[in-house]
């Protein structure tokens, strides 16, 4: 076979350095051809080789009897037990969103769909995590506006409810903004399907949309920052078609419910590239491509960019010799391409033939084996020091927390998933809005909970802290709505990893997380990492996002926040020292964030007391010994009551119940591994708890009236609180309309 | 032979659509625009190369499917 | 009661309402796949909700021109029991059953929220189960559930008792407020003239289950069941 002809030596190595362009003159032992060459940059890019990452990412714990496959897979799985498996991760599409923000969060739902249903999983539920720059940023509403539409749009027409997610501001994402979609699918446990690819001389088969020119070099994109030329870049975003993706979906369901695939991989970041050269790499086989075959909708193609190419909605499949008919037949009903493009070989070589020529042939083991793993210089965040209340001003309790709950970060979101269809499919049992979506398993009396999560302040001033609380935090969601926590997925979010500081976030983070999976016993299965979030060398708060998934055995025993009815005791679970550091009572009304990372010590995060504050809890709820539960998180214990107050429409009295914590922290502070509860026998809950060992205390009662009072003292009304929680996004973005 | 097919709604049909975008005309200072209606704009490709046939064949496309007589009204123009 | 779902590529709740036609009548309807050739005799036919053919072109346009609703036309004319839910509703506006169209939300947003459900009237055998004047709680997840019809038609609709469901506040009053989408009149569902075609933008499919929330749209199956058993 003639060997391809060599690309002149290129000015632009598509962003491989010269170091690793020397290691793919020494792997072939030549010059690369354009494709080759093309092959080697996406696969070698940030995005797809986590090169700066990879060596971190191998500390976490991955492991626990109910995994059945943690990182390495499309998507994590986990036995939920009753024959079932869910399988779930979370990815990122950072940079696409910020340039064209509709299509950009559109594909990033497509993509994680993708990644789950190549499993062989049906999708039963969509998560988001969003993180937005300053409200007062001239971009930051229309990133908004098409974001939401854009997650909608899609996750709407797929028929996959999107039951939860977060959404914060802050000016660090100025320029660059965070969506993280995550996808929960469900299969049998006996029906997994994998990557690996097996049996040479089976077909290779294309399925779903043609091929155009869209997004090539998308994953190259991922790994840069932006700069004042970005706008330019507009032509490398792909744009995604929902109907298609949800024909891809029933089809590949149907086929996968007979025998005929060996492997499936959708094409996602380098499509056909990473696709091909993953599952033929997993298997220790080559692989043969003759691009003439693959269906394009456009003319004039070159092997190099149906190879990069990142067009939507299409999936690689190696099948069964003889098996191309039944396939064909099912694709066929949802009027979808499935043809045969190439077949598995034993040479180990990627060849690519296009109009009768060779373009690339390349060994595959090397891709990986030898594809560059860096231990980048990082350095350690300075330790920050806890931050004494008394040198923080008091402010009226009730000033502050109307003007907490109608902080950007604390506002109610329900503009947002408001568009978002979170009832399709008729199994929501808790719907956005709450700790954690809770989502029905049909025919099993069984539950999944489900949450995402993160604290990027904490993490930016400590990052080994707000790692572990990040993961905490989920636990805890997870918890208060009587699940137990079984595992996570994260979306790692960094800025430039070239810079010590920023690795040094990373590395911190991972330690943090690892701890916390470890002591809780709540591994990691799957993850995404996005690096170089950054523009003009202005990076991110440190955003290392956990979804976490729990399961509850009886979903009918799960239950919300909202306060229920009249006296009833309102119980504190946990410590309060009153911790103000890196609180959003400090940030929003003392004005303490204008020097990043600069300021006090985030809350500690006593893994210990979370494991056994949590498990207390989550044993009070299935005993059904209380009304209501709620984590204590953001703005501290006032707002989580108020919250609790907000859902149930009704009002309640705090007494502060700490002679020695100034009043101020004691409401707005954000101790760690608490939960507010209300129950309607104070006695034996707290009997319960100092049998335990926790630390309980009633704290209050529900009101039969409307309003929120202190020692009997009015601080608001519920219509009052009302209206500023839910009038500030819905008036922010209808300016400028 | 192409033919180019406007689609626009009836007058009296609200347009929230053409609303919000000469809302937001206006919003980056373009004075004067009075009122916006947004319709669609189809384009077919037909093998047909006699005018009169051709004009009937998308006449009763658009009766039959590209247009919702209820609400839009259509403008055909036949290009070689 | 013997009943059937007709599946395009893109309907995304026909095993919601397979459900609750399963919970109220004990049976699971037949799922019949546009390019059947085959719609088999039943009491019921009903067209689900979701984006059929990806809401190409105008909502329901391409489902309503498929083959198998010729035959849907036909038994609704026989007098069938006909269902149009959100998608279905469009589709039946596009095919001709009912009149008017279903244009653009006017907020232009999508929308997923509990809304308030007067039903208008309890003569036909899918409200039967009501009072007239009930207020229900049921859900509505749509981008296109502004029903837009000549003053003339939506007279005509009025005065022969033809609007089945108003948007309302849980009070009662068809306040702007309450209704998600700028609808004409508020109307959220109306019958053909013989009141054995509905169609509807909410979905009461997801109202029969006491555990996740509302069972308002309970009524409205079993109402079914009686009436064809």
């Amino acid at each position: 076979m003639a060997t391809p002809a060599p690309a002149a030596r290129p000015n632009d190595l598509m962003g491989l350095s010269e170091e690793e362009y020397g290691r793919v003159l020494a792997i072939l032992g030549r010059a690369p051809s354009l494709t080759e060459l093309g092959v080697f940059s996406v696969m070698w890019s940030e995005h797809c080789s986590y090169k700066s990452s990879k060596k971190w990412l191998r500390q976490l714990p991955t492991k626990r009897p109910w995994v059945i496959h943690g990182p390495g897979e499309n998507a994590g799985v986990v036995d939920i037990g009753d024959g079932l498996a869910a399988i779930f991760k979370m990815e990122s599409h950072n940079h696409p969103s910020f340039i064209e923000p509709y299509q950009g969060a559109a594909t990033g739902v497509g993509g994680i769909l993708r990644d789950v249903f190549t499993m062989g999983a049906r999708p039963i539920a969509n998560l988001n995590a969003l993180r937005f720059g300053d409200p007062s940023h001239p971009k930051t509403r229309h990133l908004v506006a098409g974001v939401v539409a854009g997650i909608g749009g899609y996750g709407n027409c797929v028929g996959v409810p999107t039951v939860g997610g977060e959404t914060n501001f802050h000016a660090s994402y100025n320029g660059n903004c965070l969506v993280n979609a995550m996808t929960v699918g469900l299969a049998p446990a006996d029906r997994i399907f994998y990557s690996k690819a097996a049996g040479p001389g089976n077909p290779v088969v294309y399925l779903g949309a043609k091929t155009g020119r869209d997004g090539i070099h998308g994953a190259t994109m991922a790994s840069a920052e932006f700069d004042q030329n970005s706008e330019e870049k507009r032509p490398t975003v792909q744009v995604g078609d929902p109907f298609t993706e949800k024909l891809l979906i029933e089809a590949c369901l149907e086929l996968m419910a007979t025998d005929a695939i060996v492997a499936i991989q959708d094409m996602g970041a380098a499509g056909l590239t990473s696709s091909s050269v993953e599952m033929a790499g997993k298997g220790g086989l080559g692989i043969e491509l003759d691009l003439d075959k693959v269906p394009m909708r456009e003319p004039g193609m070159t092997a190099y960019e149906i190879m990069l190419s990142e067009s939507q909605e299409r999936m690689l499949m190696v099948l069964k010799p003889d098996r191309e008919d039944v396939a064909r037949k099912i694709f066929d009903k949802y009027e979808l391409d499935c043809i045969t493009i190439g077949r598995l070989t034993t040479t180990g070589n990627l060849v690519v033939k296009r109009g009768g020529k060779v373009e690339a042939d390349m060994p595959i083991q090397p891709i990986s084996a030898q594809a560059p793993e860096y231990d980048r210089p990082w350095t350690a965040a300075p330790r920050k020091q806890p931050l004494a209340p008394a040198s923080v001003p008091a402010h009226d309790p009730a000033a502050a927390l109307k003007a907490l709950m109608a902080c950007p970060d604390l506002a109610s979101k329900s503009w947002i998933w408001g568009q978002y269809d979170y009832l399709v499919r008729g199994h929501t049992v808790q719907q956005p809005g709450g700790d954690a979506a809770v989502v029905r398993l049909p025919g099993s009396g069984k539950g999944l909970a489900l949450v995402v999560d993160c604290t990027p302040r904490y993490c930016a001033a400590d990052p080994e802290a707000g790692g572990a609380q990040a993961v905490a935090e989920t636990w805890r969601n997870l918890t208060a709505v009587g699940a137990t926590p079984l595992a996570i997925t994260d979306n790692m979010n960094f800025g430039n990893p070239e810079r010590p500081e920023i690795m040094g976030q990373f590395v911190g983070c991972i330690a943090g997380m690892r701890a916390a999976c470890t002591a809780l016993d709540y591994p990691v299965v799957s993850g995404n990492v996005s690096l170089y979030n950054e523009t003009q060398g202005q990076a991110i708060l440190p955003a290392p996002v956990i979804g976490g998934v729990g399961l509850l055995d009886d979903v009918t025993r799960t239950i919300d926040l909202s306060l229920k009815g009249p006296d009833e005791a309102i119980v504190l679970i946990g410590d309060t020292a009153g911790w103000l550091g890196q609180s959003l009572y400090v940030r929003e009304l003392c004005g303490r964030d204008t020097v990043p990372a600069a300021d006090s010590a985030p809350p500690p995060v006593d893994l210990a007391a979370e494991k056994r504050n949590g498990d207390f809890v989550r044993a009070a709820i299935a005993r059904r010994q209380v009304t209501a539960c709620h984590d204590v998180s953001d703005g501290g214990l006032l707002v989580a009551v108020a919250e609790m107050a907000l859902a149930g429409g009704r009002g309640f009295d705090l007494k502060p119940a700490a002679a020695d914590v100034p009043l101020h922290a004691w409401l707005f502070g954000e101790d760690q591994a608490r939960y507010v509860v209300t129950t309607s026998d104070a006695a034996a809950l707290l009997k319960a708890a100092s049998t335990a060992g926790v630390p309980a205390r009633v704290i209050g009662r529900t009101l039969a009236s409307r309003d929120l009072t202190l020692d009997g003292r009015l601080l608001i009304s519920l219509h009052d609180l009302r209206v500023a929680h839910e009038g500030w996004l819905p008036a922010y973005m209808a300016q400028g309309l | 032979m192409k033919a180019k097919v406007h689609v626009t709604l009836k007058t009296g049909v609200l347009d929230p659509q053409g609303k919000a975008i000469g809302h937001a005309l206006a919003s980056l200072g373009f004075q004067g625009v009075n009122d916006v209606r947004q319709g669609k704009y189809i384009e077919l490709e037909i093998a047909e190369t006699d005018r009169a046939k051709a004009e009937a064949a998308v006449r009763q496309m658009c009766e039959r499917l590209l247009a919702n007589t209820v609400i839009e009204n259509y403008a055909i123009e036949l290009v070689g | 009661m013997k009943s059937a779902v007709i599946v395009f590529p893109g309907s995304n709740r026909e095993t919601d309402v397979a459900d609750a036609i399963e919970r109220a009548s004990g049976h699971r309807p037949i799922m019949v796949w546009h390019r059947d050739s085959e719609l088999p005799d039943v009491d019921l036919i009903v067209l689900p909700g979701g984006f059929s053919y990806g809401d190409y072109l105008r909502t329901g346009a391409i489902a309503a021109r498929a083959p198998i609703m010729q035959e849907v036309v036909r038994r609704a004319d026989r007098g069938t029991a006909v269902l149009g839910i959100c998608n279905g509703f469009q589709i039946l506006c596009e095919s001709g059953l009912l009149p008017g169209i279903l244009l653009r939300n006017a907020s232009l947003k999508f929308v997923c929220r509990y809304v308030g459900l007067k039903v208008e009237t309890s003569q036909s055998l899918f409200t039967h189960r009501y009072q007239a004047g009930e207020v229900l709680s049921v859900p509505v997840a749509h981008g296109d559930g502004n029903y837009f019809a000549d003053p003339a038609t939506l007279d005509r609709l009025e005065s022969e008792g033809r609007v089945a469901f108003r948007y309302c506040s849980m009070q009662g009053d068809l306040t702007p407020e309450a209704n998600p989408n700028g609808s004409a009149r508020n109307i959220a569902g109306i019958f053909n003239p013989t009141k054995n075609v509905l169609g509807l933008m909410p979905h009461p499919e997801n109202a029969t289950d006491e555990l996740l929330g509302s069972i308002s749209g309970k009524a409205l199956f079993d109402g079914l069941v009686d009436s064809l058993a």
